[in-house]
This record gives structure tokens, C-alpha cells and sequence, in this order.
């Protein structure tokens, strides 16, 4: 995308937020539905993007019908405010929103666009995530049917996801799913929380922000709403855990950049072919390297 | 009456757009069950029959007589067009129909089992047997790990697989131990009503005496009422105490299996009993 084009804002009349107002007005009142009934999947009529279907179109328009003049945005691909979809994203945002002020600051910021990750550092009640989904339905790795899915969903139905996870026990002796994993909303619906890390997980249960989940191509908007009840789906007697950053002497693995310890990181291989390990949410990484050498300068 | 279990009343499943010459120009006098004036199917017609605590009743008939819907119905793989069913539990007693989706899904997967003739109807391929047996447990509400493990291992212990075949496929499985993972599966609950429908068709004849020792071992051990569907006269003569006999969707004979068997009274059950002895 060319960052220096400019819609041709009379011409065409685009309204703020690229949305027309009612699509806009169809997409709050499906927010409010969706935070309604905490974990519910509902459908929305998702517009065409000026982007494919699958780059976040979903996320895009809850974002493009929550943002007014005087938010503060930040986009994030995973971890990452400079990857390709975050940086594309952003731009789209500020061509079609005049006056929106955008941040790679998480705590600056009072609307988090995110694909895949939710932020390291802890979200406050003044913001709202917005959460990219690629498959909206846990169901469907158990139930081709969308029709069946829905009765199962009704009632509470999840005991083949539970079979599933007793295969993988059987199988690996643990639980191998490592992203989007099946998390249950306020005691009843269960939903696929995006392509998440388990990291994330625990801290969508009683997150003080607003979590919003939209699936684009599959025209779903569902909610976790502030201080709700997230549980992911485990036995009685095996517990959920996250991602074990421990190398095989059992030492916790430490970021190559900024040294910290206690943030999801990536794995990578460098030119020598050495694995090495970095903080997945750069604006956490930098705001730890400041930290550090501000110490060291005092 | 605190020894019932079930009680079938006027019990109808009716194919097609029915008309109001259905019934009267249907069933055994006429020799068939589609409606000449309107072509529906009368899968089954007016099904009476009471079961009591721990007893097998037999269903047999051709087929297309109508024995495996009735079966279905009451297992809620079908919706009857017509008739009631009351189930006795715990000292309450349910009328199934009238339940909702999720209260008659929940008694199927608590309190009643069902073994298919073919094992694809009622096992998962794509998991193991033990995840089979897992699934009824966890439909029924049991999430402890540890103790579905023991559980599953338990019910295929009782019903004759190795235990160190629990986490394979029941793909590679013979067809008699696929039969006993789908009982072991439908015993996981420890249902009282049990649904046996031509558990034994397709398989030979040693194999079939064991999984009829099996039933039996069951139903004195558990007390577990069955209701067994089949075309075989030698299963109903060994497993069940009383018998209806089903003809184009009616039931044309019901009673004690030894009279029906040593004396019976429609020409078709006549004919029955002749040509197997």
C-alpha cells in the first residue's frame, strides 16, 4: 500500500472509518450482542475490505466501528508492531480515520488491534483488545456440520473437544495443542480464542479490558467481556499449562535484547545456525531495554 | 409397579405425507406397509410393550417389519410421528418425547446404551478404543483423567479385550472384538436400558456364542434391562424372556419367548418357527 495516496475523500464521499455508518451501527450492535452473551459466536454481515479476506478484515471492521477521532490505536502482528499486517493495518487506519493518534506503546494505546498475541504488558479497564480470527468455531475440528456444531454449542456440548485433548494425553502424555486453544466463557460457551499462544490464555480469565474476537471470512463476532470467567479445557486432574521456557539444564530462558525472563519468546536461528530466543511483543522488549540501561545509566 | 422400566404406548413412525387410509390399508392382512393411496412407509404402527428391571425383551421380524425403528425411536435416533414412552429412573419417570434436545440427549448418553449392528454406526475410527469408551464417560460428565483411564480399562477387561489394545484404532480390530468395544462403550455409563440391535449378524458362529455369553453375563451381573432387535430365532431363544413379533410395521404376536416359539399363534410366526427348525 502506498502510504502517501489519499482517498479521494469528496469525490467518493468515504465517512470516517472507511465503513459507511450503517455498517458501522450493524457492527456495535453485534459487539453488544456478542458481550451480551459472553463466548457467543454471532453473525455478522462482514463488508468487503479493499483487502483480502483472512489479512484481519474481521478485526479491521470492529476496529473501524469502535475507533472515534480521539483514540489512541495500536496494531500488532504477532508481538510485533512492524511486521507486514500490523504496518498495513495501521496505515489503512490512519488514511481512513483523519485525527486517530496511533502507538507502539501498549499502555499508551486505548484500542489494541492484535493478530495472535495479546500484549505482555497487563491491559487496563480503559482499553479494548480487538483479536484477528482465522477460524471462529472450537467445534470444527470434531463436527463438519455447522448445524450440528450449533446444537452442541447450545447445549454445552464439548465433550468430543475433551476426547480429543484424552487422545493427545494418550498419545504424547500431554496436551500438544499449541495455539488457539479451547477456552470456555463464563461457564458455558467455548470458544476458539484466535491463534493465541497458550501463554495468552490465562489472561483473557478476569482481563480487566475488553476482548473483542472477529472473524472476517467467516462473518463472526464473539466477546469476552471485562472480569469474566475464561477456563481452558482441561481434566479434573491434568493442568492446564503454558509454553516451558526452560532450556535442558532447567535454567528459564532469557531474551537475547532486552534479558528479560518473563515474556513469551520466539525461537530463532540465526546465520551460524544458533538457536536463540527473543521477546515475541517488541514493544515490551524495548520498554525492557530502556528500563535496563536507564539502571545502568543511574 | 416400581419394577418398570419402560412403557411403550401406541408408539407410530410414519414415512412420507401421510393420508387418513394409511393405517387402514397397511400391515400384515394386506402384506405391506406403504400406503396404496399415498405411498408413505409405515415403519411401525401402535408398538405396546412394558419392560421390567434386568429383562430381555426380544424384537424379531423380517426385514422392514419395523423392529430396528422402534428401536431407534426410543433411543432418539428417530422422531415418532405418534405414541408415548415413559421411562422409570430412580423413582422418577420421564415421558421421553415430550423432553427436550438437551435433556434427551442427556438420557441417552447417561442412562440408556446402544450396540449397532455395524460397529461404524456406533465407534469412532479415528480414535482410539479407549477414547471411545472416554467419550460416552466425558458425555456423561466424568472429566477426570486418571479415572476414565481405569474405567475404560475396566469395561474391556469385562468384555474380553486386552487391555494393552485400549489405545489402539478399533479399525484394526476383528468384527467380535469391534462388538465388544461398542458393548464395553455402551456398558461405560452403566445404563440400566440397553439396546442390542442384530448384534450378532455378520458374525461366526463361535464368535457370536461369545458375545451372547457376554449379554448374558451382563444382564445377571448388572441386572441391566436390554431390549435385543434380530431376525434370529437362536438369539431370542437364548437370550430373551418375552418377544413381540413384528410384520410390516405391527407387532402380530407378543408373549412368553418359549410359547411363541413352541406355540405360535399367527401363521407368519408359524411359518417362522417352521422354517428355522
Amino acid at each position: 500500500m502506498n502510504a502517501y495516496y489519499e482517498l479521494p475523500m469528496e469525490d467518493a464521499g468515504y465517512s470516517f472509518g472507511f465503513l459507511d455508518e450503517y455498517a458501522k451501527k450493524e457492527v456495535r450492535r453485534c459487539i453488544l450482542k456478542a458481550i451480551s452473551v459472553p463466548g457467543y459466536q454471532t453473525p455478522y454481515a462482514s463488508r468487503e475490505m479493499p483487502m483480502g479476506r483472512g489479512f484481519g478484515t474481521g478485526g479491521l471492521q470492529l476496529t473501524l466501528s469502535l475507533i472515534g477521532a480521539d483514540d489512541t490505536l495500536k496494531v500488532i502482528d504477532q508481538g510485533s508492531d512492524d511486521s507486514v499486517n500490523a504496518v498495513n493495518l495501521r496505515q489503512f487506519v490512519q488514511l481512513t480515520c483523519p485525527g486517530v493518534q496511533v502507538t507502539e506503546k501498549t499502555q499508551e494505546a486505548t484500542l489494541i488491534q492484535s493478530r495472535h498475541r495479546i500484549p505482555e504488558k497487563p491491559l487496563t479497564e480503559q482499553q479494548i483488545l480487538v483479536l484477528q480470527v482465522p477460524y471462529p468455531d472450537a467445534l470444527v475440528v470434531v463436527e463438519p456440520s455447522e448445524a450440528r456444531r450449533k446444537v452442541m454449542h447450545g447445549e454445552a456440548d464439548y465433550s468430543r473437544l475433551l476426547v480429543k485433548l484424552y487422545e493427545d494425553v494418550v498419545r504424547f502424555a500431554e496436551i500438544t495443542l499449541s495455539h488457539r486453544y479451547p477456552t470456555r466463557i463464563n461457564g458455558h460457551y467455548v470458544i476458539d480464542p484466535s491463534p493465541i499462544p497458550r501463554w495468552d490464555v490465562p489472561r483473557l480469565h478476569q482481563s480487566p479490558a475488553l476482548v473483542l474476537l472477529g472473524a472476517g471470512r467467516e462473518k463472526k463476532i464473539y466477546a469476552v467481556p471485562p472480569y469474566t470467567v475464561a477456563e481452558p479445557l482441561v481434566f479434573d486432574d491434568i493442568a492446564f499449562r503454558v509454553e516451558d521456557f526452560r532450556d535442558s539444564n532447567g535454567n528459564r530462558i532469557a531474551c537475547r535484547c532486552c534479558g528479560s525472563t518473563e515474556s513469551f519468546l520466539d525461537e530463532l536461528i540465526d546465520d551460524a545456525g544458533k538457536v536463540t530466543h527473543q521477546c515475541s511483543d517488541s514493544s515490551y522488549c524495548e520498554e525492557h531495554q530502556e528500563t535496563i540501561s536507564a539502571r545502568k545509566q543511574a | 409397579m416400581s419394577n418398570k422400566i419402560l412403557s411403550v404406548r401406541g408408539l407410530s413412525r410414519i414415512h412420507g405425507e401421510k393420508c387418513p387410509l394409511c393405517i387402514s390399508s397397511t400391515g400384515p392382512e394386506y402384506d405391506t406397509n406403504i400406503c396404496p393411496h399415498c405411498g408413505s412407509v409405515v415403519a411401525a404402527h401402535d408398538v405396546n410393550f412394558d419392560l421390567y428391571r434386568g429383562e430381555i425383551l426380544g424384537i424379531i421380524g423380517e426385514s422392514g417389519s419395523g423392529k430396528s425403528s422402534t428401536v431407534k425411536m426410543l433411543y432418539f435416533d428417530e422422531t415418532p410421528t405418534a405414541g408415548s414412552a415413559t421411562f422409570y429412573d430412580a423413582g422418577e419417570q420421564y415421558d421421553m418425547f415430550t423432553l427436550n434436545a438437551a435433556q434427551q440427549r442427556s438420557m441417552r448418553n447417561k442412562r440408556f446404551g446402544m450396540v449397532y449392528q455395524n460397529p461404524h454406526l456406533g465407534l469412532n475410527f479415528q480414535i482410539s478404543a479407549g477414547g471411545n469408551i472416554a467419550e460416552r464417560l466425558l458425555m456423561s460428565d466424568l472429566k477426570h483423567y486418571g479415572e476414565i483411564r481405569t474405567r475404560a480399562g475396566d469395561l474391556l477387561a469385562r468384555t474380553e479385550v486386552a487391555r494393552a489394545r485400549m489405545d489402539q484404532n478399533p479399525k484394526t480390530f476383528s468384527g467380535g472384538m469391534q462388538q465388544r468395544v461398542q458393548i464395553a462403550k455402551a456398558l461405560a455409563t452403566q445404563p440400566p436400558l440397553l439396546f442390542l440391535d442384530e448384534v450378532t449378524t455378520g458374525l461366526d458362529l463361535s464368535v457370536q456364542a461369545a458375545i451372547l455369553d457376554l449379554i448374558l453375563e451382563i444382564q445377571h451381573e448388572l441386572g441391566t434391562a436390554m431390549i435385543v432387535v434380530t431376525h434370529d430365532l437362536g438369539v431370542i431363544r437364548l437370550l430373551a424372556g418375552r418377544t413381540l413379533v413384528m410384520k410390516h410395521g405391527r407387532v402380530i404376536e407378543s408373549g412368553l419367548t418359549d410359547q411363541i416359539l413352541e406355540d405360535p399363534q399367527h401363521a407368519y410366526t408359524q411359518r417362522l418357527v417352521a422354517s428355522a427348525l
